[in-house]
């Protein structure tokens, strides 16, 4: 153990903190979204988060970066990230509505149990995984270094570098406009009723199927500009990173209370800044470890996450 | 229910009526055949149900009668009792790295280890129940699953046990009514855990035949009321926890002696979702179903490794279709009107 690392790097890790915990947030996002509406873990989301990256991965390929050129200039990058995030967003979206139609469309109108979408959730997660492996021949998939990653703005530990500041960033932009989407649009109140109570949801006309229809695409498209942002900071990917990923995401969203959009948004950023603070002082291999405790202990102190369970409330 | 007795096998209900109808003579003549087939399932040599590539004795006992035998296991949790166990691995691996350090570090054989072997898996039950079992749904499912993966990451980065490489050498069983264990024979093993499967099987279904068992149903149809008409539930979920961590660890045990020697990667959550996925497969709650299940499971990719690499391609899309056709499990537990009809 050695907190001295703790002091001399407190600002660094905070905020390498708050850049995981910003992917891992959009990532969580899904995991709520889905549970709110059907009360359902949507396992295969972390493929779906794999997908994204896999997305990424292949798109710049289709640039043909070595990986060894000069870091291309802002604007350039910023043009070519948009599209990288946004055919992410498309293909995780795409996936993720597809999925919902093979793995859990029918056994929802059968009123099944929630363990049988659970087993078809990961023969489907089984399926994306192996056929991404095959593809990729198990290999890690290295991203070009697109940006220039040296520290622009030093402030005693704080390095502040571009592809951090991007993910931050773009991040709050993320967030801001899904609090639009949730708070301010038919569609969001339609996610409110249906979370709040199936039922009187269709009582009140909303079409039920079209809105998890929705909140799936909307969970895929969170996930898919999460890879994105993913693949710039960590410049890699293999077919079973959405596990990696996706466990961390879960835990972060059950940590503020599944089912809670405020919930997993600052779940996911005590997760991060949990994780580089602890990895930094008991060493990286202990960081699940700790992950785990945390949120035993949050569990068997507050049930239901920091901020509850109810998406109806919800506020980004 | 009245919808999933419907889309039962007809083949079931007719063996349901014949075994209804059936004398003790029959019924012990049934048993005793089956049993019986199992046992010499090695020796047929059969080229219609043997695997390509890897020996059809190996795959009788891993995965095949492992599975079962942690499916039997976990069905107490998941099935009886209604606990979503996502961690059950973490009992296996206890099991095996008991026998393991057992192994290396004291003169005792397998037959002295195993009741250590399960009494430290039970103790994991016990440290892991209390205080997680007090939850419900998902958040106890979620902490279940972070305690296999903790078990797994502290066995990592433990090296007193070996650390990532894990722990080698370790002795097979002594030898027991003249069967010798050894390495390169995987039959005896089959059928020391086909002989713990039966007795695990026998104990669990006196154990749902009286009140353990009526309490778990209780708790798994509705915990609220179990509770308020004076159903012990902490009490009795905690007993299906131990009781499914001793089989766990009893799997583990057999486990890690047939293979000499164990690593923690061996230990993964895939095996603890690899194992819910046969309790749910093949009907939850049901011990038979849960069995066929588990074969199934064990069996198919084994069967497709003509595919290759593709095989787990299909194995999930089987899983996907099967659940769909039949969200309830092949084999679906039945209600209790039987035990109903019985007692009049």
């Amino acid at each position: 153990m050695d907190f001295s690392i703790l002091i001399t790097n407190f600002w660094s890790l905070g905020l390498d903190g708050i850049v995981v915990g910003a992917i891992y947030a959009l990532i969580s996002l899904g995991y709520t979204l889905v549970y709110g509406v059907l009360r359902l873990i949507n396992f295969a989301h972390s493929e779906i988060f794999m997908i994204g990256t896999m997305a990424v991965y292949f798109v710049i390929l289709q640039f043909g970066f070595t990986g060894y050129e000069d870091p291309l200039p802002l604007i350039k990058f910023i043009g070519i990230f948009l599209l990288l995030a946004t055919v992410a967003a498309l293909v995780s979206g795409g996936s993720a509505v597809l999925l919902e139609i093979v793995a859990y469309r029918r056994l929802r109108n059968m009123n099944a149990s929630r363990l049988s979408s659970l087993i078809s959730a990961i023969g489907a997660s089984f399926v994306l995984t192996e056929v991404f492996r095959i593809i990729s021949d198990s290999k890690n998939l290295d991203f070009p270094r697109l940006i220039n990653k040296d520290p622009f703005f030093t402030w005693g530990s704080l390095y502040l570098s571009a592809d951090k500041v991007l993910v931050i960033v773009g991040a709050a932009i993320i967030f801001f406009f899904l609090n639009r989407i949730i708070n301010h649009t038919k569609l969001g109140l339609g996610i409110r009723a249906v979370s709040q109570d199936e039922r009187t949801a269709i009582l009140m006309g909303v079409n039920v199927n079209r809105i998890i229809s929705y909140t799936f695409l909307l969970g895929g498209v969170l996930a898919g500009v999460g890879s994105a942002f993913y693949m710039v900071f960590y410049e890699t990917t293999k077919a079973n990173v959405g596990f990696l990923v996706g466990i961390s995401a879960f835990t972060a969203a059950v940590l503020g209370g599944i089912g809670n959009v405020k919930g997993a948004l600052y779940g996911s950023f005590a997760l991060g800044l949990i994780q580089q603070y602890t990895s930094a002082v008991l060493g990286y291999n202990w960081r699940d470890v700790v992950t785990f405790v945390i949120l035993v202990l949050v569990l068997l102190i507050k049930p239901t996450g920091l901020f509850g369970e109810a998406l109806q409330k919800a506020r980004v | 229910m009245t919808k999933t007795t419907k889309s039962s096998l007809n083949l079931r209900t007719k063996f349901g009526d014949w075994w209804e109808g059936a004398n003790a003579a029959q019924r012990t003549i049934f048993r005793v055949v089956l049993i019986g087939l199992f046992f010499a399932l090695p020796m047929l040599n059969n080229p219609i149900i043997d695997t390509p590539e890897t020996s059809f004795d190996s795959v009788l006992f891993y995965p095949l009668i492992m599975f079962s035998l942690m499916a039997v296991g976990l069905n107490v949790v998941v099935g009886k009792s209604g606990i979503l166990d996502l961690g059950y691995v973490a009992f296996f691996a206890i099991g095996a790295y008991t026998q393991a350090v057992f192994s290396n570090r004291t003169s005792l054989n397998f037959w002295e280890t195993l009741p250590f072997a399960m009494g430290f898996a039970m103790l994991a039950g016990v440290i892991l129940g209390l205080p997680a079992l007090r939850l419900r749904g998902d958040y106890l499912a979620i902490i279940t699953l972070g305690f296999g993966e903790i078990v797994r990451i502290v066995a990592v980065n433990t090296e007193a046990i070996g650390g990532s490489s894990g722990l080698t050498d370790i002795e097979g069983p002594t030898a027991i009514f003249g069967m010798e264990f050894t390495v390169n024979d995987p039959r005896p093993y089959y059928w020391l855990t086909l002989t713990m499967l039966l007795l695990v099987i026998w104990g669990v279904i006196r154990l749902s035949h009286r009140k353990p068992g009526r309490a778990w149903e209780a708790i798994r149809e509705d915990e609220d009321v179990a509770e308020f008409m004076g159903v012990a539930t902490l009490k009795y979920k905690l007993w299906a926890f131990i009781i499914g961590g001793a089989v766990g660890g009893l799997a583990g045990a057999v486990y890690a002696s047939q293979i000499r020697s164990i690593q923690p990667e061996l230990f993964t959550l895939n095996l603890s979702i690899m194992i819910l996925a046969c309790v749910v497969f093949g009907g939850m709650g049901n011990i038979w179903g849960v069995i066929v299940g588990a074969v199934i499971l064990g069996y198919i990719p084994e069967k497709l490794r003509f595919l290759s690499d593709y095989r787990i391609v299909f194995f999930g899309l089987l899983m996907v279709v099967m659940m769909n056709i039949r969200p309830n499990g092949l084999l679906p537990r039945q209600k209790r009107e039987k035990f109903q009809e019985k007692s009049k």
